[in-house]
């Protein structure tokens, strides 16, 4: 009596999955750093409640807050007829080819990695031409002719970030000394503001004028040091230019907030395909922010000069060289 | 001359960064002494960030954030006291239990709040507390060596911590100077003794306690609002522990503690400084060296050194007054 009861739950329970299964429920998995890190996880945040308002389907969503979690979260989410589903960042990368091994009917996508299975669709950004282009107004509003960059944790894609500056600095100002520093080696690199303040005041005591940070939470601690010591910064993944008006020179933009959008649009519209995608300037998936905060510091011949840069990387004449593709970075 | 110069940045850097660390181990340093140990330090810092944080957010005012510092973090102390003081609990288990409570409370609060993920609201300028430049600082930066010194190293911090460094030389004199001091030596060491005396053990401890929680809220509202702009989930970042291995290696003497808390500070600010810099006849020092330099060298010191650490002979032990 008893067993039979028990499975009769179990098959209840198992049809309730399957019925679920039918109807359209995407999921996102934040990183850590969390989904208001006012960047990159942020800009996801803000591009999956955009669907959400249009079309008014609900989410499910998970913010891992360490690095065990990701997988569970992942699985989690499968299990419960979750598709598509969303990791972001690159660190998400093991968990996701695992769990989108074992679930081969479900829609996976991931951004900032590639991962090579048939039900996953890899979204990856070329950084370092948007990167590029800051490092040019960086260069070019300097006006000691040292800029800097504070970086997250230390990691093959932040020197890519790092490797697309310092080509654009040079690029405008091929005298210019540019300081680099990494926050740390682990994921708490993210949220660390106050070293992230003091590696800035570091790189301003040593004369820099502009710093570039790609470091999630710990770039708010550089943005409010530039602040406070009344230099310039470079925000990240999000426009940041809002966070301190007329201290932020501009921001690289890295539109996660239309991938994670278009993700999900095409998951309901059945328009998905697996693969990689890398979006660059052409594809509009990096590029820089200029609005009402900034404008004041963007003079009319900088803007000129990395508008012709944006076209001429779009032609190909200029060519910025990606970190990721050799590990390294000429100079 | 640029030596001396990275040199003055250098110990610039250091003196902020230690400032927390100064708060929490003298914090430490009343209640250990008084023979109540305290690992929550590390919690009690926690939610004095995040009242810090609020209360400035809501008033705009720092003196108003940092006295909601001060009430949470004592109102944590207090409890603290009540389970190891009064109820008798065991010490370090209560302590345990206010870190974890005060990790998960100040994000939930955050977030029910704020809806920011745990974070507290941005604070404008007029909010925090901003350095101050002493008199003459500019002027004097052009005098060589003691002009730079004291335009670079002693102007230009905030308030708290010109607090701090005062809170050191207060402490040294309240602990071997005044008779509640002599008093709270005596209940560490022996407290029967105290109590034969006619003075109460439990009343001692609780003023010792209070205290503690008292400059916690400090060392929160130096991180909340001072160093930062806000507060930010787990800010306090292991601080209340490294606090309390300063105080270990301080011998649980206000003066050495300052010393001690210096050190840690400096090792953090060389370990910021130097990344990626090429030191003469090594070349360029790893960064993961330069960040695990700190731990490093506090391992090696503690294991070489601690050997003459004594702590107050009653810690952790509960007062009862008949057996």
């Amino acid at each position: 009596m008893k067993t039979s009861g028990i499975i009769a739950a179990v098959a209840a329970l198992a049809m309730s999955a399957t019925a679920a299964f039918a109807e359209f429920k995407p999921a996102v998995v934040f990183d850590m750093g969390g989904k208001f890190d006012k960047s990159f996880n942020e800009g996801v945040f803000n591009g999956v409640e955009k669907f959400k308002a249009e079309t008014g389907v609900e989410y499910a969503e998970f913010e891992v807050t360490n690095p065990s979690q990701r997988e569970q979260a992942l699985r989690n989410f499968a299990r419960r007829g979750h598709d598509p589903i969303l990791a972001i960042g690159f660190a998400q990368a093991e968990a996701l080819s695992k769990v989108a091994a074992e679930y081969p009917d479900t829609r996976f996508a991931i951004i900032d990695m590639f991962v090579d299975l048939p039900n996953v669709q890899s979204i990856e950004f070329k950084e370092h031409e948007g990167s590029f282009l800051v490092g040019m107004l960086a260069g070019l509003a300097s006006q000691t002719g040292k800029v800097g960059f504070v970086g997250g944790m230390d990691i093959p894609l932040i020197r890519k970030f790092a490797c697309g500056y310092v080509q654009g600095v040079k690029a405008a100002n091929a005298e210019a000394e540019v300081f680099q520093n990494m926050t740390g080696t682990t994921p708490a690199a993210w949220n660390d503001p106050v070293r992230g303040g003091e590696l800035a005041k570091s790189q301003f005591d040593s004369g820099a004028d502009v710093i570039y940070a790609a470091a999630g939470g710990t770039g708010l601690g550089v943005l409010q040091t530039a602040a406070d010591e009344g230099k310039l910064s470079i925000g990240v993944d999000s426009n940041q230019n809002h966070l301190h008006p007329g201290s932020v020179l501009t921001s690289m933009l890295k539109r996660v907030d239309v991938a994670a959008y278009e993700t999900f649009k095409s998951g309901m519209d059945d328009t998905w395909k697996p693969g990689s995608q890398i979006l660059g300037l052409a594809e509009d998936g990096v590029g820089w922010a200029l609005d009402d905060n900034n404008s004041s510091l963007i003079t009319d011949d900088m803007k000129a000069a990395v508008e012709k840069a944006q076209a001429d990387i779009i032609a190909g004449t200029i060519s910025v060289h990606n970190y990721m593709s050799d590990n390294s970075c000429p100079d | 001359m640029e030596a001396l110069s990275f040199f003055a940045l250098i110990v610039d850097s250091a003196i902020r960064l230690s400032v927390p660390l100064i708060f929490a181990a003298l914090a430490g340093l009343y209640s250990e002494r008084s023979g109540v140990f305290d690992i929550g330090l590390e919690g009690k810092m926690l939610a004095g960030a995040f009242a810090a944080g609020t209360v400035a957010a809501l008033t705009g005012s720092p003196w108003v954030g940092l006295f909601g510092a001060i009430v949470i973090s004592v109102v944590f102390a207090v409890v603290h006291g009540l389970a190891s003081i009064t109820y008798r609990g065991n010490q370090i288990v209560s302590g345990v239990a206010i870190n974890i409570v005060a990790a998960g409370l100040t994000v939930l609060l955050g977030q029910t709040w704020f809806q920011q993920g745990g974070r507290t609201p941005q604070l404008p300028s007029e909010a925090r507390f901003l350095p101050i430049n002493l008199p003459f600082a500019e002027t004097l930066a052009e005098v060589p060596i003691v002009g730079q010194i004291y335009s670079e190293v002693i102007s230009g911090h905030n308030i708290l911590v010109y607090i701090a460094i005062a809170a050191v030389f207060a402490t040294h004199w309240v602990v071997y100077s005044s008779r509640f001091g002599l008093r709270l030596r005596a209940v560490g060491e022996n407290p029967s003794a105290v109590d034969t005396a006619g003075i109460s053990v439990v009343w001692l401890r609780y003023r010792a306690v209070i205290i503690c929680g008292v400059l916690c809220g400090f060392a929160g509202a130096y991180l909340a609002i001072a160093q930062s702009a806000g507060f930010i989930k787990d800010m306090s970042a292991g601080k209340g522990f490294i606090a309390l291995a300063a105080l270990i290696f301080a011998n649980w003497r206000p003066r050495a503690v300052l010393l001690t808390c210096l050190l840690f500070g400096f090792l953090d600010a060389v370990a910021i400084r130097l990344q990626g810099a090429n030191v003469p006849g090594i070349g360029e020092v790893p960064v993961q060296f330069m960040q695990a330099l700190p731990y490093i060298l506090t391992v090696v010191l503690l294991a070489g050194f601690i050997g003459k650490a004594t702590p107050p002979k009653a810690g952790g032990v509960p007062y009862v007054k008949e057996r």
